[in-house]
């Protein structure tokens, strides 16, 4: 079983490389128990949907 | 303004300007070079103004002027590649490795008080004002290095192979300061946006 430091790592590398099948099978294992390793994976995710806008310039209320 | 059965951009609607300076910061955050983000930004209306025809109103003009910028600082970076010197950003990229190991105990699992708890409807925040005042004064607060990598990944949309290229890093390197980065901003809008719940493992 992955510890939670190692499962931080992975919820960061996935957005930058495709993670091997055993990652992903361990990482789903872990996530499945752990509230808080599944809640830091949801603010990685948020965290590229805010920088997406951002470099869209879509920052703020909607302009146009 | 982007009326698209009209199919004309008004360059000298006031809404012009206000996107322009909106690029500026974009460009002056990328490149921390004032005469070249506006040389940056300048280029980019030139371009927008000479294909105006391109633009169809599929996205939002301002949506699709930021993306013509995105394009003319990445091409600017790969012509000035090796700003920073990549020993520079292995050793800046070391000040800030304890304060994320400090959050798991021996065995690598959340310290009680350090556990991420769940954000109440966290995509709401992004048409929030104030949020993206937070999210600035995060961006700022982290090492220079680390926030430069974070943003030729995020905000210029680099892959890691060509940011690791340009800074002549290793692509591992590269992984663990985008990880440092990420979390760093993590615990900053959780500190200073979503505010504190606990979560249990």
């Amino acid at each position: 079983m992955l510890s939670c430091k190692e499962v931080n790592r992975l919820c960061s590398e996935e957005q930058d490389r495709k993670l091997s099948l055993t990652e992903r099978i361990n990482l789903r294992m872990h996530l499945a128990i752990c509230k808080a390793c599944t809640n830091f994976r949801d603010q990685m995710r948020f965290l590229r949907s805010a920088t997406r806008r951002y470099r869209e310039g879509q920052r703020g209320p909607a302009e146009d | 303004m982007n009326d698209a059965a009209v199919g004309r951009i008004d360059w000298n609607d006031p809404s012009i300007a206000k996107i322009r300076r909106d690029m500026l910061r974009f460009a002056q955050l990328q490149l921390r070079d004032a005469g070249a983000a506006e040389d940056m930004v300048q280029e980019a209306l030139f371009s927008a103004m000479k294909y105006e025809a391109s633009f169809a109103g599929r996205s939002a003009l301002k949506t699709w002027m930021f993306s013509i910028l995105r394009n003319k600082i990445v091409d600017h970076i790969r012509k000035s590649s090796r700003e920073i010197a990549g020993a520079d950003l292995v050793a800046g990229s070391a000040e800030d490795g304890d304060d994320f190991d400090a959050l798991f105990d021996e065995r690598g699992h959340w310290n009680p008080e350090d556990r991420p708890p769940t954000w109440a409807d966290p995509e709401s925040s992004l048409s929030q004002q104030q949020f993206w005042e937070v999210f600035d004064a995060c961006l700022d607060r982290l090492p220079p290095k680390t926030s430069r990598v974070f943003m030729m990944r995020e905000f210029l949309d680099l892959d890691t192979d060509e940011i690791c290229a340009e800074l002549g890093i290793s692509t591992s390197n590269c992984w663990v300061i985008l990880h440092r980065a990420r979390a760093g901003l993590r615990m900053c809008l959780d500190r200073d946006w979503f505010g504190q719940e606990d979560a249990p493992c």
